[in-house]
């Protein structure tokens, strides 16, 4: 069973002259949780819809469950379920007349679709409600129905597109700890797109960070982060409890260090960048010279720093090329948006 | 909310049963089961049936000097008389018809694919093994099971009432018109469906689908005939300067430009099956019906009659229906 169940070849989908998704190999393992992280227009949706084989690559292949999703989008449609971001349901008909007609649509009778619905209410927590119509729900209320209306065809795979979008902190909360729990209990393999740092890094064990049309980095966000550290180099903060006698002798020494990099001295606070691990040796430093050491961190990588990094170089890039070609505006206008 | 995760595992995780073809049935079942709840349709309903009682009313109280008229051959079908006759103070029910079906046809699809799309539905519909077609033929079939079962149902009505009213028997052949009528009248609504539906898959508005296809309506039932007549009078040759043959050939002609519109071809076919006496839709000279007896067709020689008409329908119908199929098949969905 080491076969991917989710496997992208050379996918690329292009909108006249715009590329929305450009050359993505990925592989998701079965069982896996992993988010796709990109900010709005990255591209994730449409690469969901050419997963689901709701839109046609331009080029390159979706295989999921061992199909075709271009060729063959019927099986694979038995085998995943897709929760959209702006996720409808029909408003005149009620929660459970909803899901029912999603259980026949797979094709299960009209009394095994009643009580399948029954049973995932129950699981979502809307058992109550199931027989108020839909117009009548939050969102929140919403968003847990859709999850079970996913999860209504016994699905191998879920793909929750910007799932938490628009629930307030406590849903959000609630609604990962069932993904979670759902992807252990029922061996699921999820695949979560979302632009918030936090709640992917939550819950999923591999992240691919999407940025315009391309997968920049895949990995756990532990091998991210020290993929990170390796290049930008580790960054020592010392807190001071009261200022330094002499701050010019300090920063002297602190220059003298093996693999120095760069430092950034206030009276209080001290960050000091170096290519390897020097935060014992930074210490001693301070302390023969009299520091009042209030505390030591060394700074790691979040998914927000990955993100960021990743995000400001895409810009970085885009600024160098306009600089080259055109004109005022779009330096100022770029130069803007890195000062963020 | 821990004890209810852990029931998960525990649900019954039956197999799906059935078949593939039965999801059709599925689809159907469920845009019924919605437009019979909706108020559109009520109201379109309830229009319909107000004409039809109002019409009924007007030819069952001039039934008796009706059925009496010897001069008239068809005086013995008095079903087929119940929906035509009138006094002249409102048209029989299938000129009614000609203007209120396709109201229906129009006001039951016109948001049949863009209302899924605006609300998120029809990502949700299409993620599940379906074939898109299938929607398509469902967004169609139901719509159309609906009317034929109203119009049936109206019809039944009017039988049962009459014979109740007069004791008279009801002959076979009038029977089989009244099916042909409903038939043509499920096929002219069928038109305007897969054409309302044609515009739901091009417009991403519903009312302005709604509105294109009550703007090809009015254009085919006020604008055509007028357009039609300017036509005509700037570019054919004055009558008086005209042999009768040329004449009959220009008026062909006029007719047949006239039959463009889905509106004519209904009113020709539901008039010829509705009127037993009526032998030509065309001009005759006085020579064809100075010979001819005034007698009753059979109901397949009118049947021939209409079948032109009849074909044209379903063609108009079909390429309507096909354009939608293939804008719709490879269309991107999107919310």
């Amino acid at each position: 069973m080491n076969d991917p169940i989710i496997k992208l070849q050379g996918l690329e989908k292009r909108y006249g002259a715009l590329t929305a998704v450009n050359d993505l190999h990925l592989e998701i393992q079965r069982g896996e949780i992993f988010g796709l992280l990109g900010p709005n227009g990255a591209g994730k949706t449409t690469t969901i819809l050419m997963m689901l084989g709701l839109t046609e690559p331009s080029g390159g292949q979706a295989m999921v469950c061992g199909h075709d999703a271009t060729r063959h989008p019927i099986p694979v449609k038995k085998k995943v379920g897709y929760l959209p971001d702006s996720v409808g349901f029909y408003t005149n008909m009620t929660a459970l007349e909803n899901l029912s007609f999603i259980a026949q649509l797979n094709g299960f009778t009209r009394r095994e679709g009643h009580q399948k619905a029954l049973d995932l209410l129950r699981i979502v927590g809307l058992i109550d409600v199931a027989d108020k119509k839909v117009s009548t729900f939050s969102r929140g209320m919403k968003q847990r129905l859709g999850l079970a209306d996913v999860l209504i065809k016994d699905p191998e795979v879920i793909i929750l597109d910007e799932p938490t979008l628009g629930i307030d902190p406590r849903g959000v909360s609630e609604f990962l700890d069932l993904i979670k729990h759902l992807s252990v209990t029922q061996q699921l393999t999820v695949l979560l797109s979302s632009h918030h740092l936090q709640q992917v890094q939550r819950v999923c064990d591999r992240v691919g960070i999407f940025v315009k049309g391309q997968l920049l980095e895949v990995g756990a966000i532990d091998e991210l982060a020290s993929k990170l550290l390796k290049r930008d180099g580790n960054t020592t903060v010392v807190d001071l409890a009261t200022p330094l006698p002499d701050l010019e002798r300090v920063q002297e020494q602190i220059t003298l260090l093996p693999d120095f990099i760069d430092c950034n001295l206030s009276p209080t606070r001290i960050e000091i960048k170096t290519g390897s691990e020097q935060t014992p040796q930074i210490v001693q430093l301070l302390v023969q010279q009299d520091a009042q050491i209030d505390g030591v961190r060394r700074k790691s990588y979040g998914l927000d720093e990955i993100y960021s990094t990743y995000f400001e170089e895409q810009n970085a890039d885009k600024t160098k090329n306009n600089e080259k070609s055109t004109g005022f505006f779009n330096r100022t206008f770029h130069g803007k948006a890195i000062e963020k | 909310m821990k004890n209810q995760l852990v029931s998960l595992t525990e649900h019954s995780t039956a197999k799906p049963s059935k078949n593939d073809r039965s999801l059709l049935g599925v689809l159907v079942n469920k845009e019924i089961a919605s437009f019979i709840r909706s108020w559109r349709f009520i109201v379109m309903a309830l229009l319909i049936i107000l004409t039809f009682m109002a019409s009924m009313y007007v030819s069952m109280s001039n039934i008796k000097g009706l059925s009496v008229a010897t001069n008239d051959p068809a005086s013995n079908f008095i079903y087929l008389k119940l929906l035509t006759a009138t006094d002249q103070s409102i048209p029989p029910f299938h000129v009614f018809l000609n203007f209120l079906a396709p109201l229906l046809g129009i006001g039951l699809g016109f948001d049949a694919i863009n209302t899924e799309k605006n609300t998120g539905t029809l990502t949700r519909l299409l993620a599940q093994p379906i074939y898109r077609d299938n929607l398509l033929i469902g967004k169609f079939l139901a719509p159309l099971l609906l009317v034929g079962v109203f119009f049936a149902a109206l019809t039944l009505l009017m039988i049962g009432a009459g014979i109740w009213l007069t004791g008279v028997a009801m002959e076979p052949q009038e029977l089989f018109r009244l099916i042909g009528f409903i038939g043509i009248s499920i096929l002219y609504v069928g038109f305007w469906l897969s054409l309302s539906i044609l515009l739901s898959v091009l417009f991403t508005q519903p009312s302005t689908a709604a509105i294109t296809a009550f703007g090809i309506w009015l254009f085919f039932t006020i604008f055509f005939p007028i357009l039609i007549n300017l036509l005509v009078r700037s570019i054919l040759p004055h009558p008086q300067s005209l042999s009768e043959t040329q004449y009959i050939a220009y008026n062909e002609l006029i007719l047949s430009l006239h039959r463009i519109s889905p509106g004519q071809l209904y009113s020709d076919a539901t008039t010829t099956l509705l009127m037993p006496s009526v032998r030509s839709l065309g001009p005759i000279s006085m020579e064809q019906t100075l010979g001819a007896l005034p007698s009753n067709l059979r109901f397949s020689d009118s049947l021939m009659m209409v079948w032109p008409q009849i074909t044209g329908l379903i063609a108009a119908t079909a390429l309507c229906f096909s354009l939608s199929y293939y804008l719709f098949m490879r269309k991107e969905i999107r919310s």
